[in-house]
């Protein structure tokens, strides 16, 4: 992409269209305000972002917690207990499902970044016949229900004889899927086409002009894409509810909703291995907002945008 | 700018080289296809022929013309989870919307601050649904969790959140609202691109706060607003996981009356089709709920053309 930006052929962001500069802030608009809308706009903010941080907190520190005091008030981790992460390890096979977790998350990701970044270039570079109305067709799959396709989706993958794997629960991704075609088609359609028709002139074939050229221009919305799905694989319950029997094969979601009914209301209400669960399944999902929270952000910003 | 779009139709005809240029876009297409027949159009064919018939897995598929339908428009227990989802749309939906709103003024008048203040609301939304339902059966807790004992500060007895079947949706509403950034970012980032000129004009012709909000960002923000409103509704219509994991799926918590105060359409869809393996019962069930989803959308669409304002020549 760089390389592109020195020879001016490239906008400097593809895809999504520089948002306009933001009003310069608080310095302009705060300061006129009367003291008593300033303190109220701060007490407002500082309280919803408390609210909102709370349930983390509680979370953590209840984590940390022995089973006795779990409930007890006030949110410092004390007594401190973190051996109910050792207990946790030690009665349920959460490595193991964390690992589930993280070679399902990064082969669902994979398959529809490629797969998606695939079909979008066609759509974005080629005119044919039936064009618009094939991606009519991919932007309505994003109408319908989940459940519509369900029934026949496990019946198809159970005569593969493949249910009790994890593949159903990545594998109809090698496929593209609509939401990703659609943002990554947005990006594509954004960089110059004499980019791509100097490579040709220069008998570059088509599958070149993909890999070599349109695949690293659009690295940003290709993160974006694959840090959504691993996201979205990373929380799913409902196919490893449907396709996964065998416990040394579940996802962390899954795991963790057999912990809930083992140790939980269904147990013996040891809520400090639930927690601790809990606390595994999450901090990962933080760690990836931290080192992705641009292309999350500009992932939303860019469906809103375009609705 | 010239983009990737190849050049206005009718500046060639069909040369070998277009039609060589045609192939390989099949070639590229061709995934999404292969996956479009085999993932949507096949199994939407399939499901609706179930909906018509008996199938329980193992013995092969028994037709019964309407009698799921018949059924489906009989049963209480679709009638109940039908009744729940729908209330828990119909409040979650315009809280979610007015909230995020709420929310996102406040963060556009944050200077510096303003990532740190929309990470905060976003987190929630990363947090896996299985540990958010966890946490809220515990947050929620009658006598100790955390809810009832804020409201205890405020002189307030709070209710029995999970177990009075008359507040168990209230309570998921409450846990609803944790996870509602997404719509904050989307309405922040529209708030960011109302041209500022458009507020100075307003208050010169003497529009007071009030005013400018009504005659200058609502309307400016409208796209995003209706967006959300679709996008939240066909997604709060499918919930699913959150509930599922507090209320269902556990043989000594399930037979009892919140998971009837808790049913939500789509996990008594779940629990007919792969516990009790009616098969064509739950694809009839499926096939209600896309009909469902789809009028709503249709009629929030017409609804939009009257109050969406589009920018530009955009749309």
């Amino acid at each position: 992409m760089t390389a592109a930006v020195e020879r001016g052929a490239a906008p400097p962001v593809p895809g999504i269209p520089p948002a306009r500069p933001t009003v310069p802030r608080s310095a302009a608009g705060e300061g006129r305000r009367p003291v008593w809308q300033r303190v109220l706009f701060v007490a407002a903010l500082v309280g919803a972002a408390v609210i909102f941080m709370l349930p983390f907190v509680w979370l953590v520190s209840a984590s940390l917690r022995p089973r006795e005091y779990v409930f007890a008030p006030g949110f410092l981790p004390v007594p401190f207990a973190p051996e109910n992460y050792a207990e946790a390890w030690s009665a349920v096979p959460l490595l193991t499902w964390f690992g589930n977790s993280v070679v399902v998350g990064v082969a669902a990701a994979a398959a529809v970044t490629l797969s998606s970044a695939w079909v979008a270039f066609g759509f974005a570079y080629f005119r044919f016949p039936g064009r618009s109305l094939l991606f009519g067709l991919v932007l309505a799959t994003m109408m319908l229900p989940f459940a519509v396709t369900m029934i026949p989706t496990y019946l198809i993958w159970s005569d593969l004889g493949l249910t009790d794997t994890q593949v159903p629960l990545w594998a109809g991704n090698l496929f593209g899927s609509a939401f990703y075609i659609f943002l990554l088609r947005q990006f594509l359609l954004s960089l110059p086409r004499e980019y791509f028709e100097a490579a040709r002139v220069d008998g570059a074939s088509y599958p070149q002009l993909f890999w070599k050229m349109a695949f690293p221009l659009i690295r940003p919305a290709l993160l974006v894409a694959f840090v959504f799905e691993f996201k979205a694989s990373w929380t799913d319950l409902l196919k490893p509810l449907i396709y996964l029997r065998n416990e040394q094969l579940y996802t962390l979601p899954r795991g963790l909703k057999v912990v809930l009914d083992r140790f939980g209301y269904g147990g013996e209400q040891q809520w400090e291995i639930v927690l601790a669960g809990s606390v595994l399944a999450t901090v990962p999902m933080i760690i990836l907002f931290f080192l992705a929270q641009r292309h999350f952000v500009e992932g939303i910003a860019t469906t809103g945008r375009k609705g | 700018m010239a983009t990737v779009t190849a050049p206005a139709p009718g500046r060639r005809r069909r040369t070998p080289l277009a039609r060589r240029e045609a192939r390989w876009a099949y070639l590229f297409l061709a995934p999404w296809i292969v996956g479009f027949l085999v993932f949507y159009a096949g199994p939407m064919i399939a499901s609706l022929w179930l909906s018509f018939t008996e199938y329980d897995v193992i013995n092969p598929p028994e037709y019964t013309g309407l009698d799921n339908y018949r059924e489906l428009m009989s049963d209480p227990a679709v009638a109940r989870s039908l009744g729940n989802t729908v209330y828990y749309t119909a409040l979650h939906v315009p809280l979610v919307m007015v909230i995020s709103l709420g929310l996102a003024l406040l963060l556009k008048r944050v200077g510096r601050l303003q990532g740190f203040f929309r990470t905060v609301f976003y987190l929630p939304v990363m947090t896996p649904a299985v540990a958010v339902g966890i946490l809220f059966l515990l947050l929620l807790n009658t006598q100790d969790g955390l809810i009832n004992r804020a409201l205890g500060l405020v002189g307030i007895d709070g209710p029995s959140w999970t177990t009075d079947p008359g507040w168990v949706m209230p309570g998921i509403i409450l846990m609803s609202l944790w996870s509602l950034g997404s719509t904050v970012i989307i309405y922040l980032a529209a708030l960011q691109n109302v041209p500022r000129d458009l507020y100075e004009a307003a208050s010169i012709d003497g529009a007071g706060p009030w005013a400018r909000f009504r005659s200058v960002t609502l309307p400016m923000i409208s796209g995003a607003l209706f967006f959300t409103l679709i996008v939240n509704t066909i997604a709060s219509l499918q919930m699913f996981t959150e509930v599922y994991t507090m209320y269902f799926g556990n043989r000594e918590t399930q037979n009892t009356f919140n998971s009837d105060a808790a049913s939500f359409y789509v996990i008594h869809l779940f629990q007919e089709a792969f516990q009790f393996l009616h098969m064509g019962f739950a694809s009839a069930m499926a096939w209600l709920l896309f009909v469902i989803i789809l009028i709503i959308t249709l009629i929030q669409v017409k609804l939009s053309n009257r109050f969406v304002y589009y920018e530009g020549e955009d749309k």
